[in-house]
């Protein structure tokens, strides 16, 4: 019986042949990645192990969420962190002015690449997967962990292959791949599995929308969300990586406990209800939801190409009176190209709000906090109770051409309704 | 470890430790906010030794280690559920929570019922209904890792991973 990708991956870092489903493989590591919520903690942590850094050039501390820093604590934290990676001489911190989402500048800055097995102190860190890595969540004492051992623990997991067929049609992009995705399985549907990605649809999809993808694969339980390799991930990673790095192929034979087909030419513009990602729903089905507030960003949907296709509706046109509309590019890159591309003035005109790149409002941060009964369509990752502000609130996930159809008509909409 | 306790019983969630909370990592701070987005009452009324019962995909959501530190913290000594969400029982065995999975059987624990574990041996009796239930044990290195009180200490204790 041969691997898959999850599997090839950690026998290789474990040193193994062959690996199974359940079996527990401690691997050395290639990134261990915290931010400003997590990675203070696990200093803490790291600092009762008494071991020094394992590797300097394989860790990256990222100040993202509270940053630049929106209050007291907030400030303590980053300090922690800033005073930490420059005493271990830690290759990948970033201050603000050069930081951004820790998912979005990961990739870009070319520090993971595929077949890598990287850590993160966040739950999103499963990002990576669509460049053909193993990366996965873990929490603050296996990041404590992981900074003095270059180690960690593994239960090696299940597969569920998601079979993607057929051709993308151009109102579509990857928040309505991985959101129908986790409507059909639910979000415990790949509980302690990874997700494996497969078929012709693949070519499809932009490594944008990949990354979307990848992104969630949390939302459905996953531990990863991992993509094969092909010319679209070569191309991305020839631009951005510097390293040498090795990529991974499932065998013709290997082993999934599930397949779940999607038909890439049926799919249609979603949204995912409060309170769980797995409430989804066609934008054309709901009927009228009026809607306060329009956030788009995040490491789910923070990259040029979302804001590209935002700025397609927003292009002439305002946001309806009765919405604000936050827009947050994922990194200082993609904040550049939007400018040069036109793209702020084209939000600023259309009277949305433009930030410098951070975490912000998806986690409830700051800026962009709802108040009770408020109503956001929100290109983030999760629409849990309180998530963005006040248990009262209610948050609707969509991609970006929903979300900017949406702050457009005061409603949640489809592209094609923006006329 | 045995211990008997009274269960707050709870669905799935991730209001463990909602996000306003998490600019501290002192545990006595944060097991004030346990649970408080549901349920007001819980930081005031929870004594050392009661225990949290959850549904299924229980702790699912952020990998914040904070949201069993909160519940470590608030005296819960063990926590049973249908499911967990990964980070989280990663995180549980982590930090020397024991994390307790019967599936359905969970359907049979009430809020207010008196229930005495074993842990080690992963079997629970509810005192109150007389039910008998039993959980996967854990593999051996998790134990290993449960047995020297967390991963920081085997760390400690071992000097690295002991394979
Ligand atoms: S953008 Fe949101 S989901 Fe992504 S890392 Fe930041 S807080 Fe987490």
């Amino acid at each position: 019986m041969g691997m898959n990708m999850s599997e090839k991956i950690l026998a290789r870092h474990a040193g193994l042949d062959k690996v199974e489903p359940g079996q527990i493989v401690v691997c050395p590591l290639d990134l261990v990645m915290a931010n400003d919520i997590t990675g203070p903690p696990a200093i803490k942590e790291f600092e009762k192990i008494g071991k020094p850094v394992f590797d300097p050039e394989k860790i990256a501390l990222i100040p993202d969420h509270f940053q630049p820093a929106k209050d007291i604590k907030s400030a303590d934290l980053a300090k922690s962190l800033r005073e930490f990676s420059r005493k271990n001489k830690i290759k990948h911190y970033y201050e603000a002015g050069r930081v951004g989402i820790e998912h979005v500048i990961l990739p870009e800055f070319g520090i993971v690449a595929p077949g890598m097995l990287t850590i993160g102190a966040d739950s999103h860190t499963c990002t990576y997967g669509a460049l053909n890595g193993f990366s996965t969540g873990v929490g603050t004492t296996d990041l404590a962990v992981g900074m003095a051992t270059g180690k960690s623990w593994f239960k090696v997991p299940e597969v569920v292959n998601v079979h993607l067929t057929g051709k993308k049609p151009a109102d579509i992009n990857g928040k309505d791949v991985i959101l129908t995705l986790i409507g059909k399985i639910g979000v415990d549907g790949a509980l302690y599995k990874s997700l494996e990605f497969s078929g012709e649809g693949v070519k499809e999809l932009t490594m944008t929308d990949r990354f979307t993808v990848s992104n969630m694969a949390i939302e459905a339980g996953g531990k990863a969300g991992i993509f094969p390799f092909d010319e679209v991930t070569k191309k991305y990673v020839d631009e951005h990586v510097k390293k040498n790095y090795e990529p991974v192929a499932p065998d013709a034979d290997a082993k999934y406990c599930m397949t779940v087909e999607i038909n890439l030419s049926d799919l249609k513009p979603v949204v995912a209800f409060p309170h769980l990602p797995e409430n989804v729903k066609k934008v054309e089905d709901i009927g009228e939801i009026k809607i306060d507030q329009v956030v788009i960003g995040s490491c789910t949907n923070g990259r040029f190409e979302d804001l590209q296709i935002a700025a397609e509706i927003f292009k002439n046109r305002k946001v309806n009176p009765n919405v604000r509309c936050i827009i947050v590019p994922g990194s200082q890159a993609i904040y550049k190209a939007a400018m040069h591309a036109g793209l702020i003035d084209i939000f600023i005109d259309a009277e949305c709000v433009v930030s410098t790149p951070t975490c912000g409002p998806c986690m409830g941060g700051y800026m962009g906090i709802l108040s009770a009964g408020e109503r956001c369509v929100s290109t983030t990752n999760r629409n849990f109770v309180g998530r963005m502000g006040h248990v009262d609130s209610e948050i609707y996930l969509a991609g970006p051409h929903v979300a900017a159809a949406s702050a457009v008509l005061g409603k949640i909409a489809t592209p094609s309704e923006v006329k | 470890m045995k211990v008997e306790g009274k269960v707050w019983r709870y669905v799935d969630t991730d209001v463990i430790i909602p996000a306003r909370y998490l600019n501290t990592f002192d545990p006595k701070e944060l097991a004030k906010h346990c649970m408080e987005d549901i349920d007001k009452n819980f930081s005031s009324e929870v004594k050392a030794g009661d225990i949290m019962v959850g549904g299924k995909n229980f702790g699912c959501g952020s990998s914040r280690e904070h949201a069993p530190v909160a519940i470590k913290a608030s005296g819960v000594p063990v926590v049973i559920a249908a499911g967990f969400a990964r980070i989280f029982y990663r995180n549980g065995i982590n930090i020397g929570l024991p994390l307790l999975e019967i599936g359905d059987d969970v359907e049979k624990i009430h809020a207010g019922d008196i229930l005495e574990i074993d842990t080690a041996a992963g079997t629970i009796k509810n005192k109150t209904t007389g039910d008998t239930f039993k959980s996967q044990p854990l593999p051996d290195f998790v134990q290993d890792i449960a047995k020297t009180g967390g991963l920081i200490n085997y760390i400690k204790e071992y000097g690295d991973f002991k394979n």
